[in-house]
C-alpha cells in the first residue's frame, strides 16, 4: 500500500468515530464563532430535537414500525419534570431520571398492546396517544395549568452553577445530543442493531434468523419514548416553562418528517433532518403561517424522489454506483 | 432430526395439508418435490412457525416445535432460505450474512449502546465467521456491496451463505435454484453437495428434477397435500403414483 491508501484506508476504517470527533469538536466551538443568543437559542432547540429523532429513528428506520405520537412522550417527559419539581421539590436531576423510568413503564404498557398493530392502524393508535395527552395536558388544570401552560420549572445546576443562558444551556443540550448520537451508533452498528436492520427490512426474515420481532419493536419503542422523556425534561428545565401546544400531534409529525427527511435508518440523518426542519422557518420567515404546507410539501418532494431520505438516499446512490464501477472494474 | 406426524393444515376449512407424516435423517439431503400447489410451501411455513398447523406434530430432536414461534425455532438451529429472496437489500453483503449470526450476538438493547469490550470482541469473531462463509460461496469479493445491487445469482449465494453460517443443525431450502438459468443451478447445486458432504441436514423443495434426482439422498412426494411416496430417487422414479401425479404429465426425467 501507499501512504495515500494507507492514510484513505485509515480515514475509512475509523470513519464514525472521525466523524463524531469533528462533529463534536465543531460544536464545542460554535459558541465562539457566535455569540448571538437568538441563534445559540436555536442550535439549542435542534438539540433537542436530535435526541427526540434519534429515538424515532430508530423505531421507525430500523425496527420498521410507525408512530404518530412521539410528542406525547415528550410532553410526559417535560410535564413530568415540572410538576416533580415544582410541585414536589425533587431534585431536577433525580427528576429526569425518575420520569424517564415512569416514562419507560408507560411505553411499555401502551407498547404490548398497540404494537400488535402495524401500518395504518399503528399510526392511528399512536396519534390517538397523542390526542389523549394533548386533551389531558389542556383540561387537567389544576396540575398542568391548562392552556395557559404551566411556569417557574427551575433550571438545571451543578453545584451553584445554573444553566439558565443559551451559552451554557448549548453545552449542555448538545452534551445530552452528542451522548445519544454516539450510544444510538453504538447500538446501530452492533449485532442489536443487524436484528432491527433485519426487522425493518423484512418481519418473516428476520423471525427465521432468530429476531424475536415482537419483543424487539417493543424494546425499541421504550428506548425511543426514554429519549423523548430526556429531551422533554431538558426542554422544561431550558425554557422553564411549558405549554400544551408545544406537544400536539403537529409536534409529532414535524418529528415524522425530520426522520424522513433526514433519512430513515440513518444516524446522521437525524441530525440533518432536524438541524433542517428547525432551521426551515428561520430561513423563509415569509413562509412562517404556512409552515405546515411547506413541510407537508417537503416530505412529498423527498418521498417522492429520494424516498430514503436525504442522507440515507444519497449514500445509497454513491454506494451502489462505486460497487458498481469496481464490479466493472474487475469485469474489465 | 425432524419428525412429521400426521401433520395436517387446513385454511378456513380448505385443507392444505392432510396427514403427512415423514422424517428427516441426520446428515442425509431429503428433498420434498410436488407439483404447483401440493403443500410444500405451506408445509415449510408450519416447520418455522410462520404457520400454525391444526392438528398433528412436528418434532425437532425431542422438542415439540409446532407451537412455538418462527424466532424460537430459528434458535433451536433450524435455518432456511425463501423462495422469493428475502436479503436486505440496504445492508452490505457482509452484514446480510452477520444476520445468519443474530442468535450468538448479544440481546440487551442497553449493553449494545454501551458497546461493551466483550460485545466488541464477539462481534470481531462473528464477522471472522460471516468472512469464511462468504469465501465458501465465493462472494469474499463482494463482501462491503450493498446487497441490493448484486446478481440474481449471487443474492441466492448470499442467501445460502446466510443460512449456513450459523452452522444450523437444519437447513430448509426452499426452491434454491428457481429462476437460475442452467449454469447458475449446477453452481448452486455444487455449493448443496458440498454442504451435504460437509455432514449438513438438509431439506430441499424444489421443482427442478435433474438437480433433485442428482444430489437427494431421499425423496418425498406431495399431492393436493397428502404424502402420496417416499424413497430413493430411483424408488421414487418408478413409483406410478408419482409418475401420475407429477413426473408423468412433465415427461422431464422420464
Amino acid at each position: 500500500m501507499t501512504a495515500k491508501q494507507k492514510i484513505l484506508y485509515f480515514l475509512y476504517l475509523h470513519r464514525t468515530g472521525l466523524t463524531v470527533t469533528l462533529l463534536s469538536t465543531a460544536i464545542f466551538c460554535w459558541p465562539l464563532v457566535t455569540s448571538n443568543p437568538y441563534t445559540l437559542g436555536l442550535t439549542n432547540l435542534i438539540a433537542l430535537h436530535v435526541v427526540v429523532v434519534l429515538g424515532l429513528n430508530l423505531f421507525i428506520g430500523y425496527a420498521g414500525q410507525i408512530s404518530l405520537g412521539h410528542a406525547a412522550f415528550y410532553g410526559l417527559g417535560a410535564y413530568g419534570s415540572a410538576i416533580a419539581t415544582v410541585n414536589f421539590g425533587i431534585n431536577p436531576w433525580l427528576a429526569m431520571l425518575l420520569v424517564a423510568f415512569l416514562v419507560a413503564l408507560v411505553a411499555l404498557v401502551i407498547g404490548i398492546p398497540v404494537l400488535r398493530l402495524a401500518g395504518h392502524y399503528l399510526a392511528m393508535a399512536t396519534l390517538g396517544l397523542n390526542f389523549v395527552l394533548h386533551t389531558i395536558l389542556l383540561q387537567w388544570d389544576e396540575v398542568t395549568g391548562g392552556p395557559s401552560g404551566f411556569y417557574g420549572i427551575p433550571y438545571l445546576a451543578i453545584g451553584d452553577f445554573e444553566f439558565y443562558d443559551e451559552f451554557r444551556l448549548h453545552y449542555l443540550l448538545w452534551g445530552f445530543a452528542l451522548l445519544s448520537l454516539l450510544l444510538c451508533l453504538n447500538l446501530v452498528r452492533s449485532g442489536v442493531g443487524r436484528g432491527l436492520a433485519a426487522l425493518a427490512g423484512d418481519e418473516t426474515a428476520a423471525a427465521a434468523l432468530g429476531v424475536n420481532t415482537r419483543n424487539a419493536k417493543i424494546k425499541v419503542f421504550v428506548l425511543s419514548a426514554v429519549l423523548a422523556s430526556l429531551a422533554g425534561s431538558l426542554f422544561a428545565h431550558t425554557y422553564s416553562f411549558v405549554s400544551p401546544d408545544s406537544f400536539n400531534i403537529f409536534v409529532s409529525t414535524d418529528m415524522v418528517i425530520m426522520v424522513v427527511i433526514g433519512g430513515m435508518g440513518s444516524i446522521w440523518g437525524s441530525l440533518l433532518g432536524a438541524a433542517l426542519i428547525t432551521m426551515l422557518p428561520e430561513w423563509m420567515d415569509l413562509f412562517e403561517t404556512y409552515k405546515d404546507f411547506v413541510h407537508g410539501g417537503i416530505l412529498v418532494l423527498v418521498l417522492m424522489f429520494l424516498p430514503q431520505g436525504l442522507v440515507t438516499g444519497l449514500f445509497d446512490l454513491v454506494r451502489t454506483r462505486l460497487a458498481l464501477r469496481r464490479g466493472q472494474d474487475a469485469a474489465a | 432430526m425432524l419428525r412429521l406426524e400426521n401433520v395436517s393444515k387446513n385454511f378456513g376449512g380448505l385443507p392444505a395439508l392432510s396427514d403427512v407424516s415423514f422424517d428427516i435423517p441426520q446428515g442425509k439431503l431429503t428433498a420434498l418435490i410436488g407439483p404447483n400447489g401440493a403443500g410444500k410451501s405451506t408445509l415449510i411455513n408450519c416447520m418455522t412457525g410462520v404457520l400454525q398447523t391444526t392438528s398433528g406434530r412436528i418434532r425437532f430432536r425431542d422438542i415439540q416445535i409446532e407451537t412455538l414461534p418462527p424466532h424460537q425455532i430459528a434458535r433451536l438451529g433450524i435455518a432456511r432460505t425463501f423462495q422469493n429472496l428475502k436479503l436486505f437489500p440496504r445492508l452490505t453483503v457482509l452484514d446480510n450474512v452477520l444476520t445468519g449470526l443474530t442468535c450468538e450476538g448479544g440481546k440487551s438493547l442497553v449493553m449494545a449502546m454501551f458497546r461493551l469490550p466483550y460485545l466488541r470482541h464477539r462481534e470481531r469473531s462473528l464477522k471472522l465467521r460471516a468472512l469464511e462463509a462468504l469465501d465458501r460461496f465465493g462472494l469474499a469479493d463482494k463482501a462491503n456491496w450493498p446487497a441490493g445491487v448484486l446478481a440474481y445469482g449471487d443474492k441466492k449465494r448470499v442467501e445460502l451463505a446466510r443460512a449456513t453460517v450459523g452452522k444450523p443443525e437444519l437447513i430448509l431450502l426452499d426452491e434454491p435454484v428457481a429462476g437460475l438459468n442452467a449454469e447458475e443451478t449446477a453452481a448452486v447445486g455444487e455449493q448443496l453437495n458440498l454442504l451435504r458432504r460437509a455432514g449438513h441436514t438438509m431439506l430441499l423443495v424444489e421443482h427442478d428434477m435433474e438437480l433433485v434426482m442428482t444430489i437427494a439422498d431421499r425423496v418425498v412426494v406431495l399431492d393436493s397435500g397428502r404424502c402420496i411416496a417416499m424413497g430413493s430417487p430411483e424408488e421414487v422414479r418408478r413409483n406410478p403414483l408419482v409418475l401420475e401425479a407429477y413426473l408423468g404429465r412433465t415427461e422431464a426425467v422420464a
